[in-house]
């Protein structure tokens, strides 16, 4: 009937929709790329003589980039591997770029104009140590500028023109900790703790890192922290009380110590003091309490307090402006704003620049600065800085202006989850609309003009501005299609940001107060974002809200901390630190009266805590106690572990929120053959349309389609690392599929010779997952669907017509229905990153599988090329059904990457979001860079394309009518002609 | 007429002549009959010929009403020899062919009095023409039915009620998963 009219037209679309692409002019119609580059570590201004105004910073992200010092644009930009972190970064030769990452056993050369590599070459060691770049000025070996690279305990000379390595020394036998390398003409000393108390110097010859000479001095007493250099060869270090002052000079080789009490230096404050790592000539800063001392060295070794700075923020390196001459920029809070002053080092009573800026509230404090100077037209330095701040973001302030910021936190988003739009109220402006009027009509004469091909080269220009600049898509209310929605986003900073997903603006963003560094709170991390409130039937007039689920620290033991934030206005409602731990937030399928949905909060000693904690939550659970399950994964003992609700907690103070669990049953996989390395659900709020498959044969198979299924991935635990480390044979993979309310395995199947990482995507009655096949040296992904036979004998067609079938009856995971497994395997060129499935509001539009590819694209692959029931020679039928015949690997279609020319940079994660719109899915993938699009896996089959001319439809329309009057005129009047012949 | 009469002296009319009056007496007319004319003569004419006429139509009428009636025989070859010309496959042209097959015979069916009306006659058996008619079309009827069976558009399958139903419910909930870092 009408499925075999639906299949027809299925058919027919995959004929034309075999791929998914679009025309060059629909890029960034639907679709929006933001470019980031994280957390700044490292920035190094270009010099004078460079003449540009860029500055080349290293971020958290392992990104290297140069930045336009006018705007804050990126000029180039390379995002390094996940394992690639950057220790140094520095400007050789006046052209290169030199960066030292992978714990400095990679040395890099950019170009700076252009980034592009100049060279690479690799410091191997077998000792981790501190890694250290220096790049000595003018310090030649034959001809060569040598850049001083200690990493992996050794020192190695690097020729900075090619980077050949020119000699190397070994300290890894010494058990020395090299935290210097002082360079004297032609003596490179290396400086280094042994223990915490003995003090190690090595004189090597430059030219050829012979040993010259070896000296060594024991400190009287350890030391906290590190040795900080003050000027060429003094240094201050803190002793193991954190109360004195240990100067140490290094006189060509020769050490000599000399220490000061702290509190010599000021009575007034006592704490514990770290000294900054800011290097400035002839000075160190201290830090107590809130307070910041900058304390003098003099030349003979004596301490002197200069200045003494309440609620200071942070100090920068110094920088020389003239031949002796060096400033530094420090800040220092008071009355709502920041005071930045630059100083000269040597003449302290000197402001050089004295500014106070006003930064929104919402970025946080200034974690660091770094300071740049230019030549004013009246020949007075002019001072720039720039600004780390807490929320990650990055600041130029000038002339007491913040000149551009970058919201660089978004290159490091932890969680996503959507928020509706307010709706639109009524009353629009009639004004509005007909100040609009003139150009709607212009603007669909254009289009006009376009569908008729008679638009010239600047009319398509205007055609194509107009549709980019369509105020349509950002407006701040709910539209028709569900296009428009907020991404509320969080960050490793503890920053919500709210995105619209027409343009990709921030409409608000919030630096949660809960997730801020505090005492109490040494180290907040940001975990979940959840759907905490989503008003649509009873409570319209309340504004959505999300929840922020933090912690105090990487253990499970660390405090909780609980947000609430309104998805309309980034005002935080209210927020929680409960006395419990959070180990697992369990969102229940129930909402109360206000649309607050239910939330298990499950603690590391197994109780659960409702939320919210009102009366008539525990009303609905205690109505659904009996159905409410729960399961651990202990993926390091390998056990799966199922628990149901018992009783209130069996504890001192009485909570009646507080909830025991009993064990229901538990899955123990072999410790000595399995590792669990991958598990996956399906999403909560996944709608499925339909329970039957229909094959070509009317026959139908009953999908099984249960939320409780858990998808688990085992590996060998030899071939847990990574690959080509283990041979073929000691590697497996075992796939199960359980059932998460009794513990049924429904399904087990083994891949020998495979290993992981395995990504997985779980929807439906479906798993597709992704592993490598060692035998076949290449990736693999398989399909597991599964079917309930239970249900199969449902064949009488006068039952259906009655009405008299039990397929719709609520069931339960206990009447362990009998299920079958089809799978089918296929090769896959690319390793993945991520995989995701597109949602839709329905579930009636055919999936495509979107696969983050391991060149930071987005691939989006049919579902119907994963399909158990594909066979090499399809019969005709089959055919008519959309069955593709079966090849080995899957196909990669250049037109199917959604992302088309785009790279989203260390991509991270995929989340898809239904529209309104039956056929229309919005994907939002997020790694360094953000990118956002809509995709229709079977094209929009319910709605006109975005470029359809009312306009000629109109014309059309009148065009038809007006015929038709002249017509039946005509005609009349014939008539009448032809009665009076 | 008499109405006529009644009005005429108000409208001024000096007389009047109706030409549908036929009746027989002279003495209700204001102007004699033409000399040679005879009224009777002509009803008495009139009466034997259209006898004869009227058997001779009522024969032809009943002779046409059958040929009507098996009107749709021929129909019913020409659409199935259509019908194997179109194939099993479902496109256009079947479909068309198909909708065309079952729409003619219910318009025929919805008109089989309309048909037949111009063989209408009490002395005409039309009972028989049109149960002929009539089954016939249903046969046609039949064979569209038929067809659009072989093309599959009929709900004869379970996978035709199913196709739409929603998943069952779930009693159980469960949720969890790895810890949280």
């Amino acid at each position: 009937m009408a499925i075999r009219v639906f299949h027809f037209i299925l058919l027919f679309l995959s004929f034309t929709n075999l791929t998914y692409s679009l025309y060059e002019d629909q890029v960034g119609l639907m679709d929006w790329h933001q470019k980031y580059i994280g957390k700044v570590k490292h920035a190094v201004f270009h010099t004078q003589k460079t003449g540009r105004k860029r500055v080349l910073v290293s971020t958290e992200e392992n990104v290297v980039a140069s930045l336009d010092l006018r705007h804050g644009e990126i000029f180039w930009r390379h995002v390094l591997g996940t394992n690639d972190v950057i220790d140094g970064l520095d400007i050789a030769l006046g052209k290169y770029v030199i960066t030292l990452s992978s714990d400095g056993s990679i040395l890099r050369a950019w170009n700076l104009p252009d980034g592009q590599m100049v060279w690479e070459s690799s410091l191997p060691g077998s000792k981790a140590s501190k890694s250290i770049l220096n790049i000595p000025k003018n310090l030649k070996a034959d001809k060569d500028d040598l850049i001083l690279v200690y990493s992996k305990g050794s020192l190695n000379a690097v020729s900075g023109v090619d980077g050949e390595v020119l000699w190397k020394k070994d300290f890894a036998d010494e058990s020395i900790e090299v935290s210097h390398i002082i360079q004297s003409s032609d003596v490179i000393y290396v400086a280094g703790f042994v223990g915490s108390s003995k003090i190690h110097v090595y004189g090597l010859n430059a030219k050829s890192g012979e040993l010259l000479d070896k000296n060594h001095a024991a400190l009287p007493s350890g030391t906290f922290g590190e040795l900080l250099s003050v000027s060429g060869d003094t240094f201050v270090v803190l002793d193991e009380m954190r109360s004195k002052i240990v100067i140490i000079h290094l006189k060509n080789g020769e050490i000599s110590y000399n220490q000061k009490h702290i509190s010599d230096l000021t009575e007034d404050i006592a704490g514990q003091a770290v000294i900054l790592p800011s290097r400035l000539p002839g000075m160190f800063a201290l830090n107590i309490n809130s307070y910041v001392l900058l304390i003098k060295v003099t030349n003979q070794g004596e301490l002197v307090l200069v200045d003494k700075v309440n609620n200071g923020a942070a100090v920068s390196d110094s920088l020389s402006i003239s031949e002796d001459e060096h400033a530094f920029a420090f800040v220092h809070y008071g009355d709502n704003k920041i005071h930045l002053s630059v100083k000269n080092v040597n003449d302290w009573n000197h402001d050089l620049l004295k500014e106070s800026i006003v930064i929104e509230h919402q970025r946080g404090k200034i974690d660091k600065i770094f300071v740049n100077n230019y030549v004013r037209t009246d020949r007075s330095h002019g001072f720039r800085a720039l600004m780390v701040m807490e929320d990650h973001s990055l600041l130029l302030v000038q002339q007491g202006e913040i000149v551009w910021s970058r919201e660089d936190g978004l290159a490091s988003v932890v969680d996503v989850t959507t928020s509706e739009l307010p709706v639109q109220k009524e009353g629009v402006s009639v004004a509005k609309v007909e100040q609009n009027l003139f150009e709607w009509l212009k603007g669909h004469m254009l289009k006009l003009k376009g569908t008729l091909m008679i638009a010239s080269p600047d009319d398509l220009a205007a055609i194509q501005a107009l549709r980019l600049r369509s105020s349509e898509k950002s407006k701040m209310t709910r539209d028709h299609n569900g296009f428009r929605k907020l991404l509320i986003v969080l960050t490793r900073a503890g920053k919500v940001f709210a995105l619209h997903t027409g343009d990709g603006r921030v409409v608000w963003s919030i630096l949660l107060p809960s997730l801020r560094k505090s005492e109490a709170c040494e180290n907040p991390v940001g975990l979940h974002i959840y759907q905490w409130q989503v008003p649509h039937h009873h409570a319209l007039d309340e504004n959505p809200s999300v929840l922020v689920v933090g912690r105090c620290g990487p253990s499970l033991s660390a405090p909780t901390v609980l947000s609430f934030i309104d998805a309309y206005t980034g005002m935080e409602l209210k927020s929680l630190s409960p006395a419990h731990t959070a180990a697992q937030v369990i969102p229940l399928p129930h909402t109360d009266s206000t649309e607050q949905r239910l939330h298990l909060i499950i603690d590391d000693n197994q109780h659960a805590y409702l939320y919210p904690r009102t009366p008539e939550a525990i009303d609905i659970l205690k109505h659904e106690f009996s159905n409410v399950y729960w399961y651990s994964v202990d993926a390091d003992n390998g056990v799966i572990r199922g628990h149901a609700l018992k009783s209130n907690c069996v504890q001192e103070a009485v909570d009646e929120y507080c909830f025991d669990f009993r064990d229901l049953w538990s899955v123990v996989f072999p410790s000595e053959s399995e590792k669990i390395i991958a598990t996956m659900t399906r999403k909560p709020n996944e709608v499925v349309h339909t329970q039957a498959k229909v094959m070509t044969d009317y026959d139908v198979m009953y999908k099984y389609i249960s939320k409780n299924l858990l998808f688990v991935a085992n590996a060998a635990p030899k071939a847990a690392g990574e690959i080509g480390t283990v041979i073929p044979e000691e590697a497996w993979l075992v796939i199960y599929i359980l059932d998460t309310v009794t513990g049924r395995i429904l399904h087990r199947m083994t891949h020998n010779g495979c290993q992981g990482p395995v990504h997985a995507v779980f929807s439906e009655n479906w798993v597709v997952y992704h592993y490598f096949n060692l035998r076949a040296h290449r990736y693999e992904m398989s399909v597991v669907e599964i079917y309930d036979q239970s249900r199969a004998d449902n064949k009488d067609v006068w039952r259906f017509v009655l009405g008299k079938h039990n397929l719709t009856s609520p069931i339960s995971s206990y009447s362990r229905p009998e299920v079958i497994a089809k799978s089918q395997s296929y090769f896959f060129t690319h390793s993945v990153k991520a995989i995701e499935v597109t949602s839709t509001a329905k579930g009636i539009t055919s999936k495509q599988l979107l696969i983050g590819t391991i060149g930071d694209q987005v691939l989006a692959l049919d579902k119907r090329f994963l399909d158990p029931r594909r066979t090499v020679n399809p019969s005709q039928a089959e055919k008519e059904d959309g069955i593709i015949p079966l090849t080995d690997s899957l196909p990669i279609i250049p037109q199917s990457y959604i992302t088309h020319a785009l790279k989203v940079e260390g991509l991270r994660g995929i989340v898809t979001v239904p529209a309104k719109l039956e056929s229309t899915s919005l994907v939002f993938v997020y790694g360094v860079d953000l990118f956002f699009t809509q995709i229709a896996p079977s094209r929009t089959y319910d709605s006109l394309t975005e470029d359809f001319s009312y306009a000629l439809l109109l014309l059309t329309i009148v065009a038809l009518v007006a015929a038709i009057f002249v017509t039946w005129v005509l005609s009349e009047r014939k008539d009448l002609q032809d009665k009076w012949r | 007429m008499d109405k006529g009469k009644g009005v005429m002296p108000s409208n001024g009319r000096r007389w009047a002549v109706d030409f549908s009056d036929n009746s027989t007496s002279p003495s209700s007319r204001d102007v004699p009959d033409p000399p040679g004319f005879s009224r009777a003569s002509i009803d008495q004419d009139d009466s034997t010929l259209s006898r004869q006429k009227k058997d001779a139509e009522s024969n032809w009428k009943a002779q046409k009403a059958w040929e009507v009636a098996q009107a749709p025989f021929k129909n019913l070859l020409m659409m199935g020899f259509m019908m194997w010309m179109a194939g099993s496959t479902v496109h256009l042209f079947s479909i068309g062919i198909t909708f065309s097959a079952l729409w003619q015979p219910i318009s025929a069916l919805q008109s089989v009095g309309k048909i037949f009306e111009p063989y209408k006659d009490s002395r005409v058996e039309l009972l028989g023409p049109k149960l002929l008619f009539i089954a016939l079309n249903l046969g046609g009827l039949a064979l569209g039915v038929w067809k659009l069976n072989a093309l599959g558009l009929l709900p004869t399958h379970t996978s035709d009620w199913v196709s739409s139903l929603p998943p069952a419910q779930e009693v159980e909930y469960s949720g969890g998963g790895l810890n949280l870092s």
